[in-house]
């Protein structure tokens, strides 16, 4: 603890120091005396100015971030955003009593071109299309009707109590009232996400909330621009087709928006496809043709968070098949990084730009009245249209849904920045309007915020369930599907899944062959997604296992290892980092067993059962890169063959699987070497004698399983010696065909063993009806097995 | 409605027994007449006159749903040749969404028979269990859709799918057990806690049909 306060100590005097710097530059002279002599060193403030006060503020931003974690219980009350909001004006506070002038404030250029972007297009790159779409009625309604809605009424509403006099003497009009309720109308997609992540609330009310807070910009946008420019042309001068236009500017603005940002996602999939070979490069084009989409949509005066968004949507499905693993990472933390780095500087700024006395203007009954009509309205907005959508909603939603919906209407940032952008010779109240924004702001976020954990936790609402990725779930999701496309074309009606069957299949016919590459086509299919990264979890999780039990130290050994060729030359510190499953883990990609890193985890003696353990490892996995670290090269980067590697995980384990299955009737561990793969914390285990597979889901201490192993034999790994021979004999992993094939014994004692389970490389189905696990072995003419032939007890 | 047996009574005993509202049963009961063609019955021919079915990869297995008669509620097995209206709105009506008003009785009977229907498409011999061929069956039925997916990879994932459902449902399993294949019980025990009951159902409009046949 002591240790705690002595670092938040330092950084918050870290924090300072733009401050300080910021200050130095409104205090430095303008210019200085001309030395006479050659300077060695010199101080150019000036000349780095302005990119040093930016790379700072972001530094202070991340130092923020990381004051804040450092105590979970704060955070896990308060909301980030509201931290980030109070340093903001804690800062603020710092920089007005130093220097009486604000002189940093969060600008509407620099938000809505540096710091939105990211926060949406992470938005849309990584939106649940199928749930989003298939939501997309009501979110439509609510982005739309929801909206304008709201800045109606809190706009006439307010416009109604001025009359009465209430709120005092103020500039302002009908139209005035009626801007100002457009641009605090708004649900805020940086707020609503920041606040929603930390709360966890079911997918569908989540994907509802934050959909809303994204396509309600095609409103906003037009409803500040048409207010704004009858302010400006002034009251008199708006006539019907004015009106006319505002709505035509409508649609105009939110199609075109759309549309662009769709022509830019096809772009990007298009040239996603070609970029084979300039990998090191691939990440940089999605996000550049992506703020493109942004920047064009602005220039055209059209929604560009539309744009942005639906060029993430659009494009997610090509461009993550067509990069590689790598890339894909790359994009995935770049694009976390810049988005969550924005939406800090974002609400930090706000709290800093809120320390601004100049532009202070407090109106009792118009702020209060602000709050309470936003809140009001938004509620009965909801249930309104709830109550309406309901009737054609499948999934009805409730009571509880709607209240988290209308307490989860956030106002942010977007908000401040279009009111900043006000003119304030037009609208002469701007002032007030900006004070009542930053204090509608700071109320949702911080009191909204603060709150809505403590209400969703007490109102129970359903949590999103984080399961793990069940193979029969996804099939059978696929089997509903199809069942009900169906059921839909049978029963002569047009709904969702017809809909749905009919884009995949226009999606399977034209785009993918136009966007997406040829090799990625035919692998890119959830099922396999699922059962591959299965796949992966099972051979992380074994290698993590050996690992802990100290055993599994990849030697190598040159009489056995011809298939790796690495320079073991350069030494590395051995630490626990760069343990086999520390590298596995951290690759989101192909497993890579770089032989270099895993060469310092050489702790075991033995050899022999170690390169056994190796090269079967090997045979499961992915073939070792070569040569990978010592090509520094920043043009290349060596890749293997994926594909064909995927097939290969994909047969073997499945096969090791089937073996291990099969094994638990032998009662012996014949297939030991090849069962040791199996070693899934999620149910067959291939048990010895006496020990019994177990059952378990995967989030199970793998170690459990592996104390109930010892029972038996004494590990299975490291048994037989005699496996040796036959491993340096028959090298499997060289070998094409993949034969795996029960012992002599397995193959008379076991009860079953479908004829199609040993092999699954190609091979006719057997001739013999097969209608359940009990079948007797086929014939044993097996050309090479290296499974051992002598089995223990 | 002109035809013979959508007698107001009967209508409204169809309505309580599978659930429909009359407007949902006059619209599927001219559905029904446009696919037998005006007949009183449809045999499994009628159904290769709907064109988008043609594209589904399991189509086989739905009709045969259609005409088997574990669906049917008759306690009997085995594939009738041809169905009637009634039959027709008796499996229409495992995809009902569910209602507001249910309660958890009710719930629970209506999600056990949505998976029945599902069960019985997928054991297709009717022995009540789903065994390793069947379930590779359906599994490669499924897959063939996309036409780069080869047989074996339809053929491993339905291994593994197997094993998974073995584990689920049987967990520990002594040396000399065999896992013959899914019953119905285990079915359930997969599905626990799967929020089946919003997935699984077709929106039955109150307005025209929209689609046609040939």
């Amino acid at each position: 603890i002591v240790g705690l306060r002595e670092r938040v100590g330092f950084l918050l005097g870290l924090m300072a120091l733009p401050v300080a710097l910021g200050q130095r530059s409104s205090e430095s002279p303008i210019n200085s005396n001309q030395s006479q002599s050659f300077a060695i060193v010199s101080f150019e403030w000036d000349h780095v100015k302005d990119p040093y006060v930016i790379t700072l503020w972001i530094l202070v931003a991340s130092l923020a971030k990381i004051v804040f974690q450092l105590s979970h219980k704060v955070t896990r009350v308060v909301p980030e955003s509201a931290l980030l909001i109070v340093l903001g004006l804690f800062l603020g506070g710092i920089v007005w009593a130093a220097d009486h002038i604000a002189s940093f404030a969060l600008t509407p250029t620099v938000f809505f071109f540096y710091l939105l972007p990211p926060i949406v297009l992470d938005a849309g790159y990584f939106m649940p299309n199928r749930l989003f779409f298939g939501n997309l009625g009501s979110i439509l309604l609510y982005a739309v009707i929801g909206t304008v809605w709201n800045a109606a009424t809190t706009g006439l509403s307010l416009y109604g109590v001025y009359q009465t006099g209430i709120m005092g003497h103020l500039n302002s009009g009908l139209l005035d009232f009626l801007l100002f309720g457009s641009l605090i109308a708004a649900v805020d997609p940086v707020a609503v996400l920041a606040v929603f992540e930390e709360v966890h609330v079911n997918e569908v009310l989540f994907i509802i909330v934050f959909g809303e807070s994204l396509l309600n910009d095609a409103v906003t946008v037009v409803l500040y621009n048409v207010f704004e420019s009858f302010v400006t042309i002034g009251p008199e001068n708006v006539t019907g087709t004015e009106c006319v236009k505002g709505i035509v500017s409508f649609f105009v603005v939110s199609l075109g928006g759309t549309l662009v940002g769709i022509f830019f996602a096809f772009l990007l999939s298009f040239v996603s496809r070609f970029t084979k070979h300039v990998r090191i490069i691939e990440p940089g084009f999605v996000f550049i043709i992506s703020y493109l989409s942004y920047l064009t949509a602005e220039m055209l005066s059209l929604s560009a968070i539309l744009a942005i968004t639906f060029c993430g949507i659009c494009c997610q499905k090509y461009v993550k098949a067509n990069i590689s693993e790598q890339s894909s990472t790359t994009v995935r933390y770049t694009m976390k990084m810049m988005a969550s780095g924005a939406e800090t500087i974002i609400f930090m700024f706000l709290g800093i730009s809120a320390v601004n006395p100049d532009i202070w203007t407090w109106n009792t009954a118009f702020i209060l009245l602000t709050l309470v009509f936003i809140s009001v309205y938004r509620v009965i907005g909801v249930v309104l249209q709830t109550w309406i959508l309901n009737h054609y909603r499948m999934v009805q939603l409730e009571i509880i849904d709607q209240v988290v919906m209308s307490y989860g209407g956030l106002r942010g940032a977007v908000a401040f920045a279009l009111v900043v952008l006000l003119d304030g010779d037009k609208v002469k109240d701007k002032n007030l309007f900006v004070s009542t924004t930053i204090i509608v702001v700071f109320f949702t976020v911080i009191f909204q915020g603060l709150t809505i954990k403590p209400l969703v936790q007490w109102l129970k609402v359903k949590k999103t369930e984080h399961r793990e990725p069940k193979l029969n779930e996804k099939l059978h999701g696929r089997a509903f599907d199809h069942i009900l496309s169906a059921i839909e074309d049978i029963s002569g009606q047009i709904g969702h899944n017809y809909l749905r069957d009919k884009w995949s299949n226009f999606d399977r016919k034209f785009l993918s062959k136009v966007l997406m590459r040829r090799s990625v086509q035919k692998s890119r299919d959830q099922i396999l997604n699922v059962f591959h990264e299965l796949n992966l979890k099972d051979a992380i999780s074994y290698v993590a296992e050996g690992e802990r039990r100290g055993s599994l130290a990849f030697i190598r050994s040159p009489s056995t290892d011809n298939m790796v060729n690495v320079d073991f030359s350069t030494p590395r510190p051995s630490t626990v980092e760069s343990s086999v499953s520390y590298l596995l883990r951290e690759k989101a990609g192909p497993v890579c067993l770089d032989m270099q890193a895993l060469e310092q985890r050489r702790k075991s003696i033995r050899d022999t059962e170690d390169t056994v353990a190796h090269h079967t490892l090997q045979q499961y996995l992915y073939k070792p890169r070569q040569e990978h670290k010592h090509l520094y090269s920043r043009h290349e980067i060596m890749h293997s063959e994926d594909e064909k590697q995927d097939k290969e995980i994909f047969h073997r384990t499945m096969r090791k699987r089937l073996e291990s299955f099969k094994s638990t009737k032998l009662g012996i561990n014949h297939s030991k070497k090849l069962n040791k793969i199996h070693k899934r914390d999620r149910g067959q285990k291939r048990r010895n004698s006496g020990v019994i597979p177990n059952g378990k889901i995967p989030s199970e201490n793998p170690v459990q399983d592996f104390t109930l192993k010892e029972k038996g034999i004494d590990n299975p790994v490291f048994s037989a010696d005699d496996d040796q021979s036959i491993y340096m004999k028959f090298s499997p992993w060289l070998s094409s065909e993949d034969t795996v094939v029960p012992s002599q014994r397995a193959r008379v004692q076991i009860p079953y063993s479908p004829n199609n389970f040993r092999r699954l490389t190609p091979f006719r189905l057997s001739n013999k009806s097969i209608d359940s696990f009990l079948l007797a072995d086929g014939p044993e003419d097996r050309p090479r097995s290296f499974l051992p032939e002598s089995t223990h007890m | 409605m002109g035809s013979a047996h959508s007698v107001p009574a009967e209508m409204r005993e169809l309505a309580d027994r599978t659930g429909f509202t009359s407007e949902q049963i006059e619209h599927l009961h001219r559905r029904f007449k446009q696919l037998s063609q005006d007949q009183l019955t449809i045999r499994k021919e009628n159904f290769d006159n709907i064109p988008d079915l043609e594209f589904n990869p399991i189509r086989g297995k739905i009709v045969h749903a259609f005409f088997d008669k574990r669906n049917l509620r008759q306690e009997s097995d085995g594939l009738a040749d041809e169905i009637n209206f009634e039959d027709f709105l008796t499996i229409m009506s495992y995809f009902r969404p569910i209602e507001m008003n249910m309660d958890e009785e009710q719930l629970d009977r209506f999600r056990k028979e949505k998976l029945k229907f599902l069960f019985h498409m997928y054991d297709s011999d009717h022995d009540g269990k789903i065994t390793l061929q069947e379930y590779r069956n359906v599994v490669e039925e499924l897959l063939s859709g996309n036409p780069h997916l080869e047989k074996e990879s339809a053929r491993s994932i339905a291994d593994g799918a197997m094993m998974e459902a073995a584990s689920i449902c049987v967990g520990q399993m002594g040396p000399d057990q065999v896992y013959e294949g899914i019953t119905f019980d285990d079915f359930l025990k997969m599905w626990q806690g799967i929020d089946i009951e919003t997935k699984m159902h077709v929106r039955f409009l109150n307005v025209d049909t929209i689609a046609h046949c040939y």
